[in-house]
């Protein structure tokens, strides 16, 4: 993965640098010894690594701000970081930059269960903020897989999902308002504990901007009432054809599930193989999840397994009690674990249109082969986003590259469909490079005239998202 | 100038020697607008529907009735419910789905389902430089770049003339009820409609309005009888049910602010945080409200010609929708100015020329 050259003139002011982010913050909210700085030299995306000039942790707006604006007057990037769990690359340094982390920044400034919001610090962990609302009966609607560990702040700059982002929505359908901070250090307030904003919707664009436009510091988010009840049924299919129609007749018969979860073949094996979860031995399986009062939920159940069984599953489970909702979904939960069990993989997550499903994983299997690399296939039905874990063993010369080669192509098919490249893991650098298989050069230009207006000098997080050669121009100024 | 392609519009838009007025229907935009009315009905048609992928794709032109017609074939609909607001700005014409989108138009289902912004999921449009653009897709769940959905999407055709919109849509529910309390005053029910929001029982319509209190309720029979039940008894005090014709044509009422259509005075939209909101039409008097959105939503009738907005300063904005003849006060809110410069920089990003509804948001 090529990443632009370190600016020789900051990395010759480095003591300089490091004595004037040592002038604005507390002592130990400046890391530059490169044994801790090593501790932010990649994120989920470990396969690339490198150590920042330095990394700050500030407690407040205010911090952040004085950091940005001297940043900025130095000339100096600046690359955010949540929790650093981003499978992207989102928040992978260059040598020549600071990193920006909110991890100190997760304090709850405020709860409001008549109105129904949180306002808190970035830093805060997503499933924390659930912690904060649940003993009142709420919770916070996005649950990326990685939300016992996930920030806020990426939660808004990738605009996270999840797997109930079917009934519930993604990350800019669930927030309220942020306190942006902009690389100059300049302080704004878009939106607020109310339904929308006046004015153009600068909070939609921020939120899923990937860390580029500005830091947040603060948001306000929507809390729901929790449902009273969920319960899961597992249904097995000799096709994945017969699988995605038995989906496409779920949703247009107008049940709405919270979710529904799909896996290929050599994901089943995988995961029973590691967590023994008691899945059949199947081509495909769904995990369809829904929720209300145990009436409600056997009012829906009932038209979903009606329609289930007129595809001839070749099981099909309903829960009976809360052990076996959870071994129903141990198996799901653990797919990313029992993949790496077996070796190295990459995960993908394009999205496409649920009607092209039966042929994109035809083809999928059918590149497998040509690749000569296993693929495992975990999937949002509902909504059409896959996550292709594709494995490989990285200490074998040549493999990573060939697994990025077979992941290019599986997105380039994504997009061919009719679908898109990200779903909700972001481009950051893994996806960079394919942008251009998705969109024209006007497409991008509108989007780089965005983050030519939040950051004119393209100091924040500056190599991310476009390829390097459209952006060029714009970050050497 | 009606251009029958993007192609011709774009042309149409670089060609231009000054100011255009972006027209979809004419029922929900801003009246009164210097420049050449430019319209979008030849970019009209429906292109892609897919009823088991709940995505419709469009040509922005497209009416927005001919598309709930072909939608209801399906039993599906647009979950944000667009309000009819012919009656109320005193318009005639056709809505059009660019119009829809270009406004966020959003119904009372917006406590559960949200706005227009919330069901696009792609479109295309035409910048003030005559650049084509596209944004989003026909999926559900898209990160790829920047969302200019979301930005397009209530920017009143100040940034581009929208072309294309894709749409995530709804399956049309079962069973529909509303609990209807009379006699409430403002506190009262919308204290009540708070706490209705909070429970589980997944309220779709939370308004007070004319003396009634009313709750939606949508889902599968079973389901929409026991929450129905659920909620008579937290809430307690009286409640009466009205059935499914019945309470969809209460929610048109809400929908469309019909007690409000041809009666004198100026006309307020005031988004605010719903436990405020009671405060601040009590603050204001002589005003007339309709609530909506558990009070998150407040339609203001007033006789006074002065700005409403210090009363509803720190808990939210107020937009003016109908004037009266001759007043002078903005339309928009004035934003903070680091973000009225974010937003002025975003114009002269997108429309150089500043051609495009110049002026319309301030």
């Amino acid at each position: 993965m090529e990443m632009p050259l370190p600016d020789p003139s900051v990395l010759s002011r480095r003591a300089a640098i490091v004595a004037g982010l040592r002038a604005i913050l507390p002592g130990d909210a400046v890391i530059d010894d490169p044994a801790e700085t090593r501790a932010y030299e990649c994120d989920g995306l470990a396969a690339y690594r490198c150590a920042p000039l330095a990394a700050v942790l500030p407690r407040t707006t205010g911090e952040v701000a004085a950091v940005l604006a001297f940043c900025h007057r130095q000339g100096v990037p600046v690359v955010p970081r949540g929790a650093g769990t981003s499978l992207s690359g989102g928040a992978m340094p260059t040598a020549d930059c600071v990193i920006l982390g909110v991890a100190r920044m997760n304090a709850v400034l405020e709860t409001d269960y008549d109105n129904r919001f949180i306002r808190v610090q970035s830093g805060r962990t997503n499933l924390s903020v659930t912690g904060a609302v649940e003993a009142e009966g709420f919770f916070y609607a996005p649950d990326p897989s990685s939300q016992l560990a996930c920030a806020i702040a990426g939660n808004v700059a990738m605009n996270s999902g999840g797997a109930h982002c079917l009934k519930y929505g993604v990350t800019t359908n669930n927030l309220l308002g942020v306190t942006l901070v902009q690389m100059d250090g300049t302080v704004v307030e878009l939106g607020g504990p109310w339904a929308e904003t006046a004015g153009l919707d600068l909070l939609g664009v921020v939120c899923g901007s990937e860390g580029q436009l500005g830091v947040v510091t603060e948001a306000t988010l929507r809390i729901l009432p929790k449902p009273e009840g969920a319960r899961p049924v597992l249904v097995g299919y000799a096709s994945n054809a017969v699988a995605g129609e038995c989906v496409s007749d779920i949703i247009k018969a107008g049940i709405l599930p919270v979710a529904i979860e799909f896996m290929d073949r050599p994901c089943i094996r995988a995961c029973e193989a590691f967590a023994k979860a008691g899945y059949p031995d199947c081509e495909a399986l769904l995990i369809i999840e829904v929720e209300g009062s145990p009436a409600e939920i056997d009012e829906q159940l009932t038209r979903i397994k009606a329609i289930a069984l007129r595809h001839n599953p070749v099981e099909l489970r309903e829960a009976a009690d809360e052990e076996q909702a959870r071994r129903i979904w141990l198996g799901r939960k653990s797919a990313f674990g029992a993949m790496g069990q077996i070796n190295d993989y990459m995960c993908l997550d394009g999205t496409i249109p649920v009607s092209a499903l039966p042929h994109v994983l035809r083809r999928i299997g059918e590149m497998s082969a040509e690749f000569g690399l296993e693929v495992g296939n975990v999937f949002h039905a509902g909504d059409g986003n896959m996550h292709p874990l594709i494995l490989f063993d990285a200490n074998k010369p040549g493999d990573l590259e060939r697994c990025e080669a077979f992941g290019a192509e599986i997105l380039k098919l994504c997009v061919e469909v009719g679908g898109c490249l990200t779903g909700e893991h972001g481009v950051g650098i893994e996806k960079r490079d394919l942008m251009g298989v998705q969109f024209e050069a006007a497409d991008m230009e509108a989007q780089m005239a965005v983050k030519d207006v939040f950051d004119p000098r393209w100091l924040l997080n500056p190599a991310k998202v476009f390829p390097l050669e459209i952006s060029a121009g714009r970050r050497a100024g | 100038m009606r251009p029958a392609s993007e192609a011709e519009l774009s042309e149409t838009i670089r060609g231009a020697g000054g100011p255009l007025r972006v027209v979809g229907g004419g029922t929900r935009g801003p009246g009164n607008l210097p420049g050449v009315a430019l319209e979008t009905g030849g970019l009209a048609g429906v292109r892609l529907y897919e009823p088991g992928a709940l995505t419709l794709v469009a040509g922005a032109g497209t009416p927005l009735a001919e598309v709930e017609a072909l939608l209801a074939g399906e039993r599906q609909r647009l979950a944000f419910e667009v309000p009819d607001l012919r009656q109320l700005l005193g318009r005639e014409g056709v809505s059009t789905l660019g119009g829809v989108a270009a406004a966020n138009a959003g119904g009372p289902r917006r406590v559960q389902a949200g706005a227009a912004r919330d069901s696009l999921i792609g479109l295309r449009f035409v910048d003030g430089a005559g650049h084509v653009v596209k944004n989003g897709g026909r999926v559900m769940k898209n990160v790829t770049g920047y969302d200019l959905v979301k930005l397009l999407a209530g920017s009143h055709g100040t940034l581009g003339v929208i072309t294309e919109v894709s749409l995530k849509l709804q399956a049309m529910p079962e069973a529909e009820t509303t609990l209807i309390a009379e006699g409430l005053d403002d506190a009262t029910a919308l204290t009540r409609l708070r706490a209705a929001l909070g429970t589980p029982y997944d309220v779709s319509g939370a308004a007070h309005i004319g003396g009634r209190t009313l709750l939606r309720i949508e889902g599968l029979e079973g389901s929409v009888a026991y929450r129905a039940g659920a909620l008579r008894s937290v809430l307690g005090g009286d409640w009466v049910l009205a059935s499914r014709a019945e309470s969809a044509a209460l929610w048109r009422q809400v929908r469309d602010v019909a007690p409000f259509a041809g009666a004198a005075g100026a006309i307020w939209r005031l988004v605010v945080r719903p436990s405020a909101a009671a405060g601040i039409v009590a603050a204001l008097p002589g005003a007339r409200a309709v609530y909506d959105w558990g009070g998150g939503l407040i339609w203001l009738l007033t006789e006074a010609r002065a700005d409403v907005r210090a009363a509803v300063a720190g808990h939210g904005h107020a937009m003016l929708i109908r004037p009266l003849p001759g007043m002078t006060v903005p339309v928009f809110p004035a934003e903070a100015p680091a973000v009225a410069a974010l937003s002025r920089g975003l114009r002269a990003k997108f429309d150089p020329r500043g051609i495009l509804n110049a002026g319309v948001m301030g």
